[in-house]
């Protein structure tokens, strides 16, 4: 069985709320079925109103969304067969944890035999058989939360749509939940969507990641990729830490370029730039620098410690390299780096490969 | 151990309960303090008037103060025949101290509640008896008029012997304590009481009914259009309510008459004919009509606030999980609401049930409730007992409401916001 790649299609979509400003701009997105995509951005990228799109509570202004090859823009959220977990869970408060999760079935006439296996299934799913009597509100949050996971599987849909279900969780319960959602989507194969805007999180669980900006979808594509090779200077800024500098193209050549500084020049990976004399901003992970390095780099300056944190396993240091006082290092903590000092001039090496020419910010 | 060495000490050497004991007290005594305005307020205000009335209503001393004599010679008396000469002779030496202090009026409006025809045969009493001869008063005052002469009107007076009765309850509801003592209807075409009683319940449910109608669209509305529109339909909703309840109940006086806006709309449309216009005021549907517009925001106040509260993610998670839109509303939303519904419509119940000006202005003889039955009793034939009685019927119809209510729905679920 070959797996549908085109599971969900958004299709040249616009999303408009005022008629003024659009919200979602051309978006064109495939997702793959069974596979876990998150829609990582800041507040206000168009992120939600994609998946609320999707959910069917929002309708696109311009083009048209796919489900399994059926165009879905005019059949109501009730009839899509999507489930949902929302931001506050949105469970019913009114209800048992039982009737919550009978609530799907009992509307699609499922027997009660039937449901009471599904029921039960789901609930040993996120491990809260015998809690199937209580009240939400008796429950913690992170109950809650599994309630509510289980809850939008419990009608066995092919597609379930997160909203940042685990904002509201404290930080050892979200990340612990993180695993417990990854696995439930490996264990059954179901389409996920998730949306988020806690970057860890993304990296985390999703087999893809699309990184949402000013309504535009900047970078789809997996964890790894989008953390070692981002494709502008957002995705870079947006998803973990970066040093930058900025700058204009003086040279390209064999797969390297030469980008002017106000004071030197350093050789990078030309990503977005096509020609001499071009602005660029220069972006470089700060674990991809190293301090007094023995090989042979392509890039070796100097600069001066300009502060020093003290992290535990690592420490981070705050340099000020070729103008940008703001240059961070991570360095290992181990006994060779005791010359680590306040004020120290220190030489800084790192591979051209690593430092990404993108556009200017 | 023993339970000494055990008790913990404050630093001053004072057992702990006891100096906690003291530091509560002050507190105890500054919250009484603070109440106590109110509570002095409420007692004088609330509880003195409700037990005042709930002696009046009872209270029949009356006629036994003013007829002494009458009442200790009747204890004898079976009520079989006519009462024995040392009756009359009481009743003779009673009637002419009452003439001295001027208050023989008194006692014939008194009698007359008891049994009609009174009133004019004291009166003739009255001016007879200053001619009376000493002895023999039975023959002398059954010769004043026929009625003294009918054991009917001393039976009467006897019945209002005792110095409590409990007559003004049985005649709120249409009942009365024949000759015999025993409990009957009033004749048939007597009883006004027992319609209005039926036609006040009648009236305070439909209003709640409609309020209830008209405001769960509103609070919902109000609930989730945006700020900017919900203040505007917000102020809509309490305008009314922050105008006199007199000049509303006028407008709707003016917009429901016979020669009123509501008829000219109609007539100009061609609904009814010019010479055939509504009548819309003096009788039920006045009531209905001004006490659901009047009540309406008691109504929609608590509904809002309960669905203020109601997110909407849940309507959301109901249509995402596969139920319609009704489904969700039926099943999701409106169990959810129903704290407010309780109060509100209890609010509206209770206040319709004992609504005054209103129907008093627009209901006409057909529209009037009990309360308008207990003024007129207060005003016009001042007897208060009865009023009272009346009063208190009421008061105890609405907390046996609430006590069913909160059987049925529970108190606690009552949100007012």
């Amino acid at each position: 069985m070959s797996v549908n790649k085109e599971f969900v299609k958004f299709d040249k979509v616009d999303k408009s709320y005022d008629g003024k400003v659009l919200v979602v701009k051309d978006l064109q997105l495939d997702i793959a079925e069974g596979e876990f995509i998150t829609m990582l951005g800041p507040s206000g990228s168009g992120k939600t109103t994609c998946l609320m799109m999707l959910a069917g509570f929002e309708t696109p202004t311009n083009g048209e969304i796919y489900l399994d090859g059926n165009a879905i823009s005019s059949i109501p959220p009730h009839k899509r067969g999507i489930g949902m977990v929302f931001q506050n869970y949105a469970l019913f408060p009114h209800m048992t944890v039982y009737e919550n999760l009978a609530f799907p079935l009992r509307v699609r006439k499922i027997p009660k035999d039937e449901a009471d296996k599904k029921i039960d299934k789901a609930l040993s799913m996120v491990s809260l058989q015998g809690f199937a009597q209580r009240m939400p509100g008796q429950l913690s949050g992170g109950q809650q939360q599994r309630v509510a996971v289980a809850r939008s599987l419990v009608f066995d849909p092919q597609l379930v749509l997160m909203d940042e279900p685990l904002g509201a969780l404290d930080k050892n319960l979200r990340e612990s939940m993180q695993y417990e959602i990854k696995h439930i989507h490996e264990s059954i194969g179901v389409t996920v969507v998730y949306v988020t805007h806690d970057q860890s999180e993304a990296l985390t669980m999703s087999n893809r990641i699309a990184v949402f900006n000013d309504g535009k979808v900047q970078q789809l594509s997996s964890p790894d990729e989008l953390y070692e090779k981002p494709v502008n200077s957002f995705v870079a800024e947006f998803i973990g830490e970066n040093n930058t500098f900025a700058g204009e193209v003086a040279d390209i050549s064999g797969g390297k370029c030469k980008v002017k500084l106000a004071s030197a020049d350093i050789l990078a990976n030309p990503i977005s730039v096509k020609g001499k004399g071009e602005r660029t901003t220069v972006s470089l992970r700060p674990e991809r620098a190293l301090i007094n390095p023995s090989d042979k780099m392509d890039n070796i300056h100097k600069g001066k410690i300009e502060e020093v944190i003290y992290h535990g396993d690592h420490t981070r240091v705050r340099i000020n390299l070729l103008g940008n006082s703001e240059f961070i290092l991570k360095v290992p903590n181990s006994s060779s780096n005791l010359d680590i000092k306040l004020g120290n001039e220190i030489k800084i090496g790192w591979n051209s490969e690593d430092a990404r020419a993108l556009d200017p910010k | 151990m023993s339970s000494e060495t055990k008790q913990i000490l404050t630093t001053d050497g004072i057992p702990l309960e006891v100096s906690l004991k003291k530091a509560e007290k002050k507190n105890k005594i500054k919250a009484f303090l603070l109440v106590a305005p109110l509570l002095l307020f409420i007692i004088i205000t609330y509880v003195f008037p409700i037990g005042d009335m709930l002696m009046r209503s009872v209270d029949d001393k009356m006629v036994t103060e003013m007829l002494p004599k009458t009442f200790k010679s009747m204890e004898k008396w079976d009520g079989q025949d006519l009462p024995p000469e040392e009756v009359f002779e009481a009743f003779y030496f009673d009637f002419q101290k009452l003439i001295e202090e001027e208050r023989e009026g008194k006692l014939s409006t008194q009698l007359n509640y008891t049994k009609n025809g009174f009133k004019s045969i004291i009166k003739k009493l009255r001016r007879k008896s200053k001619s009376f001869e000493e002895g023999n008063y039975k023959e002398q005052i059954m010769s004043v008029h026929r009625r003294w002469a009918d054991v009917e009107y001393w039976r009467a007076i006897k019945r209002r012997a005792p110095a409590y009765t409990y007559q003004k309850y049985l005649k709120g509801i249409d009942m009365y304590e024949n000759e015999k003592g025993e409990i009957i209807n009033v004749p048939e075409d007597r009883r006004v009481h027992r319609i209005l009683w039926m036609r006040t319940l009648e009236i305070a449910f439909f209003v709640t009914v409609f309020c209830f109608l008209m405001a769960y669209p509103i609070a919902h509305l109000l609930a989730t259009l945006p700020m900017k529109y919900s203040n505007l339909l917000m102020i809509c909703v309490l305008l009314p309510f922050w105008t006199s309840l007199l000049v509303r109940t006028a407008s709707w006086m003016i917009l429901l008459q016979q020669q009123g806006i509501v008829n000219d709309f109609f007539v100009m449309i061609g609904l009814v004919s010019d010479d055939n216009r509504l009548e819309m005021m003096f009788n039920k549907t006045g009531s209905y009509v001004a006490m659901t517009q009047i009540l309406l925001p008691f109504m929609v106040l608590p509904l809002y606030s309960v669905m203020k509260t109601i997110s909407p993610s849940l309507m959301r998670a109901g249509k995402s999980l596969g139920g319609t839109p009704f489904v969700a509303f039926w099943k999701v939303y409106f169990p959810l609401t129903i704290p407010g519904i309780g109060a509100g419509c209890l609010l509206v119940f209770i206040l319709a049930i004992g609504y005054y000006i209103t129907p008093a202005l627009v209901g006409g003889a057909s529209g009037t409730l009990i309360s308008n039955q207990i003024a007129f009793h207060m005003k016009s034939t001042l007897d208060w007992s009865f009023a009272s009685a009346m009063g208190l019927m009421l008061l105890s119809g609405v907390l046996v409401i609430y006590w069913l209510y909160n059987k049925l729905v529970g108190i606690d679920n009552i949100k007012l916001g």
